[in-house]
């Protein structure tokens, strides 16, 4: 198959090179609490780490609890596979996340911050530490009672679900919390406390720096703004790209598909395998009113060209879920289990065929009943794979 | 008064509190949702999602136990898509779990068992688990077995003995398809903290925590020739008994849990009332001596307060938690224990069979006298005092298998000697029970004149909160206690081990004194003890607790010392309490024990 090699815009804004961050702190700390508020609700920035819940509103709502204690957490569990965006943030731009995270505080009235870190990412805590010396030094100087620390995670995928972070950090069992109550209200020793992604906080710094309205020109409707993606898999290019919001997956595939692409997997483990037949329909962006279908994503682009057998792609990753899985509730410790050995009895005829439909009907129930968006999720990437690719599954 | 908030369920209408949940609003209006991991005793767990419900708006369901009520909820309970998850639900945890129902112990009393059923769980499409599992059984406690591959995880267990008892012997370990329920290092229940007291057995909803079984050694007992087989009753099992043979909690079935011990083909059908009495007397008097020691002589080193021993989960539990107030605990053993050693001495010699063909059997509402019975320095005797140990739901076992229609029988009277207690003695089986037998004897010792209580019921020391505070004024002493006179004695009474963790924290810390505290390791005491029928929650150990003051308030004697064979016996063969065959026979030793 042969395509006109296009080029999506690349944007450069999240790793631009911008040692302003006292001047942009000081003319944001200046602003009314409001009014920092309305600049993220209008930016129509949602979270980066693939859920996007709108930041500005729930900036707002932690603000609004009327509690002395509060807390800011930078989710840096970046354990999505395929996801490696947030190391580079990290690496490259952490006075832009730290920034984010003291004007944050600053609103909703908190002292204390958190970067919950990935157990894997330990190399990146000398530099971090660095930077948090002159980041406080900074506060210090603008007059903010602020602090932030490293917190290690120690390598399990649900710490990243962001109440059974708070578990861990509280020194407990990484297992989600009920919800509601949700972190705004009781969060971190149930405190309320705003939760978000390292690029979320990222992208903050951008808008208190450009403005919303240059934030929004960027993106579609419902899905405003740049994205940092993770692009692997078969691709000439693979890497870390900062694009628009909105692209049809049919682009994307043409400027990093190696030609021969078969599917792409959006969001990684948790999240779409999207088929060639439906690249053209399909957008990377929030779930909103846009025309066909769009896919959320953490970031996390994998590349499937036509060499890749899809039964043992899903078989990786339901070989992950079911490890990964907390293991408290029902259908997603055991169904997991099910989904995966469904598979392997399917693929070894001990199975019929049409095992694959009761397993499908397994994913409704599991993405109806799970407790967490962990076991919710598992049904994204299996029915989207075994119904575009049953054959796969079955021969 | 909080705010009501309006909702409803299948279409009715119905208010309830702000706060509650979908489950609670639910029962209200008499609708019955099925849970699993949720126990009223517990924190909310939310994670076998069998309680899932539909909430109109919300494309996910909701676990009806976790999510609080909102204005203008519109839930179903009843929909295709409601039963169809919880159908789901069910089936998968099925394929976790060994599902050799008749050959389980919980078979019939298994609350898996009741939805598979109520479910018509009647094929089994998805892939059988169990192979794949390792699932392994721990059978090394005396007192309580656990089989994995019972279990569903739904960690009630794990709740009950971190918030009920601040024990935490069992934790959850691993994640995904390996996740368990475990100890440290994976060691047997029987190596680690564990206080034996039982409080996950009657908290479990299936056959992963049972109590270990001596059905058959007993029933191997009664059929022996040689052997001479006496049964004592505890204080808490006659108003246990009913309520697993069928009657409505809280009823009383003395005299017909008399006549089924006979008919079994128990030798002798005694009563543990009769040592609770001669409790009264030895730890009252160590009490007594105590205060003297402390008030008179002024010595140091006496340890103050004095705490019960009766319980065997709060002995160990002190062993394990607090082992620098070993002292504190009473010397005294527990009624069971007591009762144990005289079996095979003192009745032996009454009834003249030689005590080694004594077979002694007790049956309690208590799982971790089982682990007391077998502790090494249970053979003051020179036997093994207490040899075989059934709860309450054991002998109701041995009831239905001896084809006994329980509710058909009529009252029988315990046999003599040591079958006589009082009312002071049937209330040791709730919580401050000792509390008051032991308050009604020592005051009388001490000033000659009743407690001054009507009808001597010492209401400060009764009910279910966590921990009651009591103090008398000691006045108008006779002679012999002059020391004591104006002395305001000041006691505690706990129930369930995170209460009594904060009894002795406060001990600890200096914040609070006392003279005298009862602990019991299970909540409202034996009546709520881990042997007792399941399931059970604070109405049901309230109608207990009124069982066990009314059976009080009936009997004629409601003093120990006024006890007929109690004075009998320091007549005849203890001399007095405190003395040197006391102290072989009914006293013992504590040993200290590691904290994890």
């Amino acid at each position: 198959m042969t395509t006109t090699k296009k080029q999506l815009h690349r944007i450069d804004l999240i790793f631009k090179n911008e040692q302003d961050c006292k001047e942009i702190l000081r003319n944001a700390l200046a602003r009314s609490n409001q009014e920092v508020i309305n600049e993220m609700v209008n930016s129509g920035l949602k979270g980066r780490g693939g859920a996007g819940f709108p930041t500005g509103l729930k900036w707002k709502l932690t603000a609004e609890q009327k509690v002395d204690e509060k807390f800011v957490i930078c989710n840096a569990d970046e354990g999505e596979p395929g996801t490696f965006k947030d190391r580079e943030i990290l690496t490259r731009v952490p006075h832009k996340v730290l920034s984010g995270m003291a004007v944050c505080a600053k609103i909703i009235g908190a002292r204390k911050g958190y970067i919950y870190l990935r157990g894997e990412y330990k190399f990146l805590v000398p530099n971090l530490k660095k930077e948090l010396r002159r980041f406080h030094d900074i506060l210090d100087e603008l007059g903010l009672d602020f602090r932030v620390e490293i917190f290690m995670g120690s390598g399990a995928y649900i710490c990243g679900e962001e109440s059974a972070l708070f578990e861990s950090m509280e020194g407990k069992r990484g297992e989600p919390r009920n919800k509601p109550p949700f972190p705004t209200e009781i969060g971190y020793m149930d405190k309320p406390t705003v939760i978000n992604n390292v690029e979320t906080l990222a992208h903050s710094y951008t808008i208190l720096k450009y403005g919303a309205k240059k934030f929004r020109e960027l993106g579609v409707k419902d899905s405003r703004g740049s994205k940092v993606f993770s692009v692997s898999g078969d691709t000439p290019i693979p890497g870390i790209y900062e694009l628009e919001l909105g692209m049809s997956v049919q682009d994307f595939v043409d400027d990093f598909g190696d030609g021969d692409t078969k599917a792409v997997q959006v969001g990684g483990a948790s999240g779409f395998l999207v088929p060639r037949k439906r690249f053209g329909k399909t957008s990377i962006g929030y779930q909103g009113k846009l025309t066909g279908i769009s896919l959320p994503t953490g970031g996390s682009m994998m590349i499937f060209n036509s060499s890749r057998s899809m039964y043992n792609v899903l078989n990786n990753y339901l070989d992950f879920f079911e490890e990964e899985s907390c293991g408290q509730c029902t259908p997603c410790r055991v169904g997991c289990q099910q989904l995966l050995k469904g598979i392997k009895a399917v693929k070894r005829g001990e199975k019929p065929a049409s095992y694959l439909d009761q397993l499908l009907k397994l994913t409704d129930t599991m993405k109806l009943t799970a407790k967490c968006g962990l076991g919710q999720s598992v049904a994204n990437s299996f029915s989207s794979i075994v119904e575009n690719f049953r054959e796969e599954m079955i021969y | 008064m909080s705010n009501m908030v309006n909702l409803t369920i299948n279409g009715i209408a119905v208010s309830v509190e702000e706060g509650q949940t979908i489950l609670e609003a639910a029962e209200k209006l008499h609708i019955k949702i099925p849970t699993l991991c949720y126990h009223k005793d517990l924190c909310v767990a939310g994670n076998c999602r069998v309680c899932v419900v539909e909430q109109v708006g919300n494309n996910k369901l909701v676990a009806s136990c976790a999510m609080p009520v909102s204005e203008g909820m519109e839930i179903n309970t009843n929909t295709l898509k409601v039963r169809n998850c919880r159908k789901h639900i069910i089936e998968l945890l099925l394929t976790e779990h060994n599902e050799e129902c008749t050959k389980c112990y919980r078979n019939g009393h298994c609350e898996l068992q009741e939805l598979a059923a109520e479910y018509q769980i009647t094929n089994q499409d998805f892939i059988d688990l169990v192979p794949d599992k390792n699932y392994t059984v721990d059978r090394i406690s005396p007192a309580i077995e656990k089989d994995d591959s019972k279990c569903i995880r739904c960690q009630r267990c794990v709740r009950t003995c971190a918030e009920i008892q601040s024990v935490g012997a069992i934790a959850v370990a691993h994640k995904g398809s390996e996740m368990k329920i475990s100890t440290v290092f994976d060691r047997a229940l029987d190596e680690v903290v564990c206080t034996n007291c039982g409080q996950c057995i009657v908290h479990c909803p299936t056959g992963a925590l049972t109590e270990k079984s001596y059905v058959e050694k007993v029933w191997d007992a009664i059929a022996d020739p040689e052997s001479h087989v006496v049964v004592q009753t505890a204080p808490a099992v006659r108003i246990g008994l009913g309520e697993e043979l069928g009657f409505e909690p809280g009823t009383r079935v003395t005299g017909k849990m008399v006549s089924a011990l006979r008919r079994l083909g128990f030798d002798s059908v005694l009563d543990t009332d009769f040592t609770a009495d001669l409790t009264i007397m030895e730890e009252g008097t160590e009490l007594l001596t105590r205060l003297k020691r402390a008030l008179v002589e002024d010595d140091p080193d006496v340890a103050l307060p004095m705490a019960t021993s009766c319980s065997p989960g709060w002995v160990k539990y002190i062993e394990h938690k607090y082992p620098e107030y070993l002292p504190n605990l009473s010397t005294c053993k527990s009624p069971q224990q007591m009762f144990g050693a005289l079996a095979k001495t003192y009745y032996a010699k009454n009834v003249k069979v030689d005590p080694q063909n004594i077979i002694s059997v007790s049956i309690m509402p208590c799982t971790a006298k089982k682990y007391e019975a077998n502790r090494p320095e249970m053979k003051d005797s020179g036997y093994k005092d207490v040899d075989f140990v059934l709860t309450t739901r054991e002998l109701a076992v041995m009831i239905r298998q001896a084809g006994i229609e329980f509710e058909k029988l009529n009252d029988e009277s315990f046999d003599s000697i040591m079958g006589t207690g009082s009312g002071a003695a049937v209330i040791f089986g709730a919580t401050g029970g000792v509390m008051e037998a032991a308050l009604r004897t020592a005051y009388e010792i001490v000033t000659g004149r009743e407690v001054p209580f009507e009808n001597l019921e010492i209401l400060p020391v009764r009910g279910l909160e966590g921990v009651k505070e009591a103090s008398i004024k000691i006045e108008g002493t006779v002679d012999d206690w002059k020391f004591l006179e104006g002395v305001e004695l000041k006691c505690a009474i706990t129930n369930g081990l995170e209460n009594a963790h904060q009894l002795m924290d406060n001990i600890k810390n200096g914040e609070s004194f006392y003279h005298f505290i009862e602990i019991m390791a299970c909540p409202g005491g034996c009546l709520g003890g881990g042997g007792q029928p399941y399931p059970v929650d604070d109405e049901v150990r309230m109608k207990r607790m009124q069982a066990i003051y009314n059976e009080d308030s009936d009997l004629p004697i409601r003093k120990s010392h006024e006890n007929p064979e109690i004075v009998q016996i320091y007549k005849e063969f203890l001399e007095e309490p405190l003395s040197h065959k006391s102290h072989k026979l009914l006293h013992t030793t504590y040993v200290k024990r590691e904290q994890y």
